[in-house]
C-alpha cells in the first residue's frame, strides 16, 4: 500500500470500503430504478414524478420581506441555535396548524424537526431494533422504505381500498404476527389523501384503527401532510384526536402548506416517547434550521397563512380535475384510478402484464415523460403494473400533455400484448367513464395469483 | 496532453457514465493532463471543436455513447479517441448481431432467437412462439437487443410468462433476443489492448438469482477476483473471451460477460461491452486491479490506445 496516494488506485476499492460497511446499507435499495429516475431531471421531460407543492405561487417579494424583517429584527437569534425541542414561537404556529386540523395541542408535546421525513427517522431511530415489525400500508410512501429499511426493520403492507387501510386485513396480520411470535412496534400510516394512493381512511375504520392500536398497545405514526389540502368533502378527525395522545405520533409539517425549502416539520407524541425522540435528534442535528423557525414565526404573524392555502387548494384542486379528465381521455379501458379528495397524487393501476419500471423507459425515451413507477410504494416487488402521478406542482397544460404521451405508450403496450397473445385488445370506450367506483379494485393490487396462460 | 472525457449524455446508464467520468478525469489530471468533462448533448459537436483536444476519452454508456454514434462524430471531428471503433461498436451493443457473428466464428453462445418488434406486428412472429420456446426450453432470458444495463432483462419460467416479458424488452428496444438460460457461474473477462486480464466472478449474496438489479451493486453482489474456476477454466475463459473480442472487432478495452454452465462445465459469451464501467464498484477495474494494474496505470493505458 502507497501511502503518497491514499485511497486512490490501489487494492480493489470496492472490497476495501465493502469491509467497512454497515449491515444496514446491504438492504438500503438502490437500483436501476433510481438510475432511471435520474434521467427525469432532464429539461425537456414532462415529469409527473415530483411529489413537489408549487413553490412559485408564494410571492418572491413577500419571501424577500419575511426575510429581510427577520434579519433585521433577530439577526443574532436566526445565526445561533434553537433548542433541541423547537422556538417557542413556533410552537404557537404549529397549535395553530393543528387546530385547523381540528386539534388542540399541549405545545409541551411537540418536537419541531427537520422536515416530517425526520420524524420518521425518529421514531424508526427510537423503537426499531434490526428485525422489528413495522406495518405499513400497500402502497406506502416511497421516502418512507428507506428509513424503515436503514433501521433493518421488517415491514409489512396491509391493503387498502377506497376507504384506507383495511383494518380487518391489519388484525389479520397482527394476529398473524403473534403466532409467529412478533409484536410489530408501530403501524404507519397517511390517513389523508394517501401518498402515493391518493385514498383516504373512512372513520369508522379510523375509530377501530385507534381501538386497536390501545388494546394491543402498539403504536401508530400518523403521518399528516395534505390534511389541510382537502378539494372535497368533509374534513375527518385526526388519529391523534380519537385517540387522545395515548398511542399516537403525528406527523406534521410545513412544507406542503408554505415550503418544503425551508425543511420543518414537527411531531406530537406521548411524553416517554417525545422525549426518546427528542434524545435521537439530539445526535441527528441538535436543533432544526433557527433561521427557517424565525421566518416561520414572521410569516405566521402576518396571519394570511390561511389565505396562502386556500389559493393552493383552488390551484391544486383544478390541478387534480385537470388531471382526472385527461386520465378519462387518454388512458385505454384497461386502465383504473383513484379520485382523491385532496392532497397531490393519483395512484393508477395497468394490466398486470405491463411493468411500469419497463414502460418508464419507454415514456423517457420515446416520449419525454415521467411517473413514479409503483413498485416503489411496496417493500416485496408488488405494485409492478401501478404508477403514480402528481398534479400539484406541474401546469394544467403539462398535466394534460404528461397524461396523453403515457396514454399512449399505455395503449402500444396493450396492443402489443394482444398481438403477442393472440388477443386483440377490444376496442377503446367511446365515452370516457367516470371512475369514483372501482377504488377498490384500483388500490389493492392483486396478490399476484401469476399470470394466466392464454390458451 | 489536452483530453476530453465524454460521459453522461441520455442513456439509461447516464449515472453509471457521470461515475465513470468523473473517475477517469481524476486519473487524468493526476497523470498531469488538461482535463475537460463534456456531459454530452446537443453541442458536443461545437465544444469538440471549440476545445480542440489531442484525444477523446469516450466514458458513455448504452445509446449514443457505446454504439457507434458518439465515435462517427469523433470520426467527422477528426479527434482521437479510445476504445473500439464505429463498426466493433455497432457490433458489440447489437447483442443479436453479435450472437449471430459468435455462431458463424464458433464462439460458444447460448442458442437464441432474435426478433422485431414489426416481426410479431406485421409478419405474426406470435405464431413462432411456441416453436421457439420449445427449441430454448425454459427458462428462457428475454433481453432488449440493444440496451447495456439490467433494464428491461425478464426471466420467462413458463410460456405464459413470455408475452409479458417481451412487453418489457420492447420498451427499452425495438428487437428482443429471447435467450436459452444457462443456469451457472457468472463470470466477466475484461481485455486491456490485446490482453485478457484475470477473470471475475459475480456472486450474489442472496436468493436474489433472478435479481438482476442488484447484481452489480456494492455489498450485494461479492465480487471474486480471480475468480475461483481452476487455471484451465480460467485460461479457456480468457481464450474464448479474446476469440469473441476479436470476432467483434473490439480494440482498446472492452469487457466479456461468460456463463460458465453448473452441470456442463462449459463457457459460453453472453456479450461484449465496448466500454465497460469505470467506477468503483466495476469489474475492468478490479481485474486490472487484480493484474497489478492501478487505475491510473488503466487510464492512462486506455489513452494510449486512442487512435
Amino acid at each position: 500500500m502507497t501511502i503518497d496516494e491514499p485511497g486512490r488506485g490501489s487494492r480493489s476499492d470496492l472490497e476495501r470500503y465493502a469491509g467497512l460497511f454497515a449491515a444496514r446499507t446491504r438492504v438500503m435499495k438502490s437500483s436501476a430504478m433510481r438510475d432511471l429516475m435520474a434521467i427525469t431531471e432532464r429539461p425537456e421531460v414532462i415529469s409527473l414524478a415530483g411529489g413537489l407543492p408549487d413553490t412559485s405561487t408564494f410571492p418572491a417579494e413577500s419571501l424577500a420581506a419575511l426575510l429581510s424583517h427577520t434579519a433585521a429584527q433577530a439577526s443574532a437569534k436566526a445565526l445561533q441555535y434553537a433548542p433541541t425541542e423547537g422556538m417557542a414561537a413556533v410552537k404557537d404556529c404549529i397549535e395553530q396548524v393543528m387546530a385547523a386540523e381540528g386539534v388542540i395541542v399541549d405545545p409541551q408535546d411537540i418536537l419541531v424537526t427537520t422536515g416530517g421525513q425526520q420524524v420518521i427517522d425518529l421514531v424508526c431511530k427510537t423503537l426499531i431494533d434490526p428485525g422489528d415489525v413495522i406495518v405499513a400500508e400497500a402502497p406506502t410512501y416511497p421516502g418512507a422504505v428507506p428509513a424503515f429499511t436503514a433501521y433493518q426493520a421488517d415491514v409489512r403492507q396491509v391493503a387498502m381500498d377506497s376507504e384506507g387501510m383495511r383494518i380487518d386485513e391489519l388484525e389479520a396480520t397482527l394476529d398473524a404476527l403473534e403466532a409467529e411470535g412478533k409484536r410489530p412496534k408501530f403501524i404507519y400510516t397517511i390517513p389523508n389523501f394517501q401518498n402515493p394512493a391518493g385514498v383516504t381512511m373512512a372513520l369508522p375504520r379510523r375509530k377501530r384503527l385507534v381501538e386497536v392500536a390501545n388494546e394491543r398497545q402498539l403504536l401508530v405514526l400518523e403521518d399528516n401532510p395534505y390534511g389541510l389540502l382537502r378539494y372535497e368533502g368533509e374534513p375527518l378527525p385526526t388519529l391523534l384526536e380519537l385517540d387522545r395522545g395515548r398511542f399516537v405520533i403525528y406527523l406534521g409539517t410545513f412544507s406542503k402548506i408554505l415550503s418544503p425549502g425551508i425543511r420543518l416539520g414537527w411531531a406530537v407524541a406521548p411524553a416517554p416517547v417525545l422525549e426518546k425522540m427528542n434524545m435521537g435528534k439530539q445526535g441527528a442535528d441538535l436543533c432544526s434550521a433557527s433561521l427557517s423557525q424565525l421566518f416561520v414565526t414572521t410569516y405566521f404573524a402576518e396571519r394570511r397563512w390561511g389565505d396562502y392555502l386556500a389559493e393552493l387548494r383552488d390551484l391544486y384542486a383544478r390541478r387534480r380535475d385537470v388531471m382526472l379528465d385527461a386520465l378519462a381521455e387518454h388512458f385505454p379501458r384497461e386502465a383504473e384510478w383513484t379520485h382523491p379528495e385532496g392532497g397531490l397524487f393519483i395512484w393508477a393501476t395497468l394490466p398486470d402484464y405491463i411493468d411500469t419500471t419497463d414502460l418508464l423507459a419507454r415514456a423517457l425515451e420515446d416520449r419525454n415523460v415521467a411517473f413514479v413507477p409503483g413498485r416503489a410504494a411496496y417493500v416485496d416487488g408488488r405494485g409492478a403494473s401501478s404508477m403514480r402521478l402528481n398534479f400539484s406542482g406541474v401546469s394544467d397544460d403539462d398535466i394534460r400533455e404528461g397524461v396523453k404521451r403515457i396514454g399512449q405508450v399505455i395503449r402500444e403496450q396493450v396492443e402489443l400484448y394482444g398481438t403477442l397473445t393472440g388477443k386483440a385488445p377490444p376496442p377503446a370506450a367511446a365515452e370516457p367513464e367516470p371512475r369514483r367506483e372501482p377504488l377498490a379494485d384500483v388500490v389493492e393490487l392483486p396478490k399476484r395469483p401469476r399470470r394466466r396462460r392464454s390458451g | 496532453m489536452k483530453v476530453v472525457v465524454l460521459k453522461g449524455g441520455r442513456s439509461l446508464e447516464r449515472n453509471i457514465s457521470l461515475k465513470s467520468g468523473a473517475r477517469v478525469e481524476d486519473a487524468l489530471e493526476r497523470l498531469g493532463h488538461e482535463v475537460h468533462g463534456i456531459d454530452v448533448g446537443h453541442d458536443l459537436v461545437a465544444r469538440l471543436r471549440d476545445i480542440a483536444p489531442e484525444a477523446a476519452f469516450v466514458a458513455l454508456h448504452g445509446r449514443d455513447g457505446e454504439d457507434g454514434t458518439v465515435q462517427e462524430l469523433l470520426e467527422i471531428v477528426g479527434i482521437p479517441y479510445t476504445g473500439s471503433r464505429v463498426g466493433a461498436c455497432m457490433r458489440c451493443a447489437d447483442k443479436i448481431l453479435s450472437k449471430h457473428a459468435f455462431r458463424a466464428a464458433g464462439v460458444p453462445t447460448p442458442d437464441f432467437f432474435g426478433f422485431s418488434e414489426a416481426a410479431f406486428k406485421e409478419l405474426g412472429a406470435a405464431e413462432a412462439l411456441g416453436a421457439i420456446e420449445q427449441r430454448l426450453g425454459f427458462p428462457i432470458v428475454v433481453k432488449p437487443a440493444d440496451q447495456g444495463s439490467a433494464l428491461g432483462i425478464k426471466f420467462a419460467r413458463s410460456a405464459a410468462d413470455v408475452p409479458a416479458a417481451l412487453v418489457a424488452a420492447f420498451s427499452y428496444s425495438d428487437r428482443v433476443l429471447l435467450e436459452r438460460h444457462v443456469h451457472g457461474r457468472d463470470l466477466a473477462v475484461s481485455v486491456l489492448d490485446g490482453q485478457a486480464l484475470p477473470v471475475v466472478e459475480a456472486v450474489p449474496r442472496e436468493e436474489d438469482f433472478y435479481d438482476f438489479e442488484a447484481r452489480y451493486e456494492i455489498g450485494r453482489t461479492e465480487f471474486v477476483c480471480p475468480a475461483e474456476i481452476g487455471d484451465e477454466l480460467s485460461a479457456q475463459a480468457q481464450e474464448i473471451a479474446l476469440a469473441a473480442n476479436a470476432t467483434l472487432g473490439a480494440t482498446g478495452f472492452s469487457r466479456v460477460d461468460l456463463m460458465l454452465d453448473s452441470e456442463t462445465r462449459e463457457l459460453s459469451v453472453l456479450e461484449v461491452n465496448a466500454i465497460p464501467g469505470l467506477t468503483e464498484t466495476s469489474l475492468l477495474p478490479q481485474a486490472a486491479d487484480a493484474d497489478g494494474i492501478g487505475f491510473d496505470d488503466l487510464v492512462a493505458r486506455i489513452l494510449s490506445t486512442a487512435t
